[in-house]
């Protein structure tokens, strides 16, 4: 038996709807296996993960804090992958813009006023960009690989905030506990709806970013110009679109969205820098780029989907005592699966019988050369 | 004390030595597996289980270097077959490899691990200074040596190397001439997963012989940019896995003699090291240009 792959004529408009949803069924099958070998019941487990956190309001409220940085950083991904630059370095420029953003609440702690909050929240986007410029930059004066450099620069920004954790930046007054002083009132975003939950304004801006870019990428030339350079780089250069410009502006956006994110989480879920800020957001958030389809409307659905998994992942661990790394061997079997269902769009599969397969091969010889 | 740096250099290179060597021939097939840094989480974390579970190092060696090849298998199938994306495909099998590796890891955090110990070639390894370098290392650093004289004879004197060369650089004329390309590029892909396996087993077996979550530490990476430095080439490999050896190695004397220099900032220097590195060698566009596979990265269906 081989498995053979056929192209289609176009693109199916009908897998390239179900493909996500394909991909989330495999992977719920996958995961029924793995809790299996794990000795745990597979619907039980299943049922902790993905439905439990879903019964309780403050719990939704959960869904929407961790989903907010996934898909603030992932819609700017999404204009990444789509012009073919690949920045998988989201969780450096999240850690960078969190540090830049959090200059004046630690730095200038006596400087309390409304302008504060918007200022930080300038200063997050200015970091989270000026740091993604750096592999921009790099590969449009020196043609140096993005994927290389965007990458060493997280291990970088993660010491980098360690040290100023540890450092300079340390709570005078907390016990030696490597954290900053928690932030004054006017350092803190705001809660939604603070009688129910905890879900902050930046889920807020996550939504706006995703509509925003949907509209861009849709609707104006320059989202047609950003797919046209990812999709074919001549074609892009006949038009007149320059390649160099447009990494620039993909990375740019993409890091301002991600230094948001990152500041968000630090001024809205966790109220001071430590040393780890963020359990892999930035990573996550291109698992969640591909299953939102590289759409920003499909990835505000995939941001809530993954966090579903980080939610389910603790609620697994307290309830039937599986270890909650369990949810990134989840995120990493999503994406798997994601891009293999991809392939249902352009191709069609066929299984063909080694016999049968023989034969065609010898008939189909002579037609070929004539 | 030059001997024991040297030799503690020696032991810092092997790994990226290995996984880089594992790559540059998956690379030189035309398929970029991104893969690697999981690939070598999977083999480190199989090595040290397999290790304190039946209490020989070797039999952990061995079953990282299967693990590896099976996750490459993995990668495989979808870049290959399913002809996903391999840009995405290699940083699923990263990410999944971390999350994998964490789970099937956590009870073994902490344990005792086996160490694979050095070997000593009784009177050579006595010479004064070279001695002790060049006959008494652990049995891995002689199995990177080989493997590196191999791939360089393999890629360059045989005609299988040829065809993996010509795969790499042009897929569509390979396959007009007869040859499998799909074939020719799942034998490299396992190959480079059987390499990143035994790099990871080196790190839990010889390194340092405990489990460690994340315990790479971005080393896959670090190999994947030894590739673009060495231009493609083996023996440039070795010299750049030596000089990250060497960095690493003189960022953790700098560490223990303080200078009063945050630890951090050493710490960072091998990644900011590695940057600095790819932007002097991607400098010359043309040089890069004529070194790189030309099919890198490219997908590739047969048209019957």
């Amino acid at each position: 038996m081989r498995i053979e792959l056929v192209k289609r004529p176009q693109h199916s408009a009908l897998f390239s709807a179900l493909s996500p949803f394909i991909a989330l069924a495999l992977t719920l099958a996958a995961g029924a296996i793995m809790f299996l070998f794990l000795g745990k019941n597979p619907v039980e487990a299943l049922y902790y993960f993905f439905i439990d956190p879903l019964r309780e309001v403050w719990s939704l409220h959960e869904l929407a804090v961790k989903a907010a940085p996934l898909i603030l950083i992932a819609v700017g991904l999404s204009i990444c992958y789509l012009s073919n630059n690949w920045n998988i370095g989201a969780e450096g420029q999240f850690i960078l813009g969190a540090i830049a953003g959090s200059i004046l609440p630690v730095m200038y702690p006596d400087f309390q006023s409304w302008i504060v909050l918007p200022l930080m929240l300038l200063m997050g986007i200015v970091g989270g960009a000026a740091y993604a410029a750096i592999p921009a930059f790099l590969k449009v004066r020196f043609n140096t690989n993005e994927i290389l450099t965007s990458l060493m620069l997280v291990y970088v920004a993660q010491l980098f905030l360690d040290w100023i954790v540890r450092g300079p930046w340390r709570n005078p007054a907390g016990f030696n506990f490597p954290e900053t002083q928690t932030f004054h009132s006017f350092a803190i975003l705001p809660e939604i709806w603070p009688a129910s939950g905890r879900a902050h304004w930046g889920f807020v801006f996550a939504i706006v970013a995703a509509l925003v870019l949907w509209f861009v990428l849709s609707r104006t030339l320059k989202g047609f110009e950003v797919k046209v350079i990812g999709q074919s780089p001549r074609a892009g250069r006949f038009a007149g679109f320059s390649r160099n410009r447009m990494v620039i502006f993909a990375f740019l956006v993409s890091g301002a969205l991600a230094g948001l994110a990152g500041i968000s989480e630090v001024s809205g879920a966790i109220g001071q820098l430590r040393t780890t800020i963020s359990p892999g957001y930035g990573f996550t958030a291109i698992i969640v780029a591909f299953l939102g389809r590289l759409n920003p409307l499909g990835i505000v659905a995939a941001g809530l989907v993954l966090a579903l998994t980080y939610l389910g992942g603790e609620a697994a661990q307290i309830s039937i005592g599986v270890t909650d790394k369990v949810a990134r061997s989840f995120q990493g079997m999503l994406l798997f699966f994601v891009l293999a269902c991809d392939m249902l769009i352009h191709y069609r599969i066929r299984i063909a019988r080694p016999v049968r397969t023989a034969k065609a091969e010898g008939t189909a010889e002579e037609p070929a050369h004539a | 004390m030059l001997e024991s740096v040297l030799i503690t250099i020696a032991t810092a290179a092997t790994p990226l030595l290995i996984a880089a060597m594992g790559e540059l021939v998956v690379e030189r097939s035309g398929v970029l597996n991104l893969g690697v840094e999981g690939m070598m989480i999977m083999g480190a974390v199989t090595g040290f289980a397999v290790a304190a579970m039946t209490g020989s190092a070797w039999l952990g060696v061995f079953a990282a270097i299967l693990v590896g090849a099976a996750f490459a298998l993995l990668f495989g199938f979808l870049a290959l077959t399913l002809v996903t994306n391999q840009v995405a495909t290699g940083l699923a099998l990263t990410l999944f490899g971390l999350g994998l590796s964490g789970m099937l890891g956590e009870s073994f955090v902490g344990l005792p691990g086996i160490r694979l110990g050095a070997i000593d070639i009784p009177v050579l390894s006595d010479m004064p200074f070279i001695g002790r370098l060049l006959f008494g290392q652990d049995p891995l650093f002689y199995v990177s040596i080989l493997l590196t004289v191999g791939v360089a004879w393999f890629l360059f004197s045989t005609r299988a190397g040829l065809m993996l060369r010509a795969v790499g650089d042009n897929h569509a004329s390979a396959h007009a001439q007869g040859i499998n390309v799909i074939g020719i590029r799942y034998l490299a892909v396992l190959f480079g997963g059987a390499c990143a396996g035994l790099a990871g087993a080196y790190l839990s077996i010889v390194y340092t012989p405990q489990w460690v979550e994340n315990m790479t530490a971005g080393r896959g990476w670090i190999a994947l940019a030894l590739v673009v430095f060495a231009s493609w080439r083996p023996w440039r490999i070795v010299a750049g896995a030596y000089l990250f050896g060497g960095v690493t190695i003189g960022q953790l004397h700098a560490q223990a003699l303080g200078f009063g220099i945050p630890s951090q900032l050493l710490s960072s220097l091998p990644y900011l090291a590695t940057i600095v590195v790819l932007v002097l060698i991607s400098r010359n566009r043309r040089l890069t240009m004529m070194n790189t596979p030309a099919s890198l990265g490219r997908a590739f269906v047969p048209d019957r």
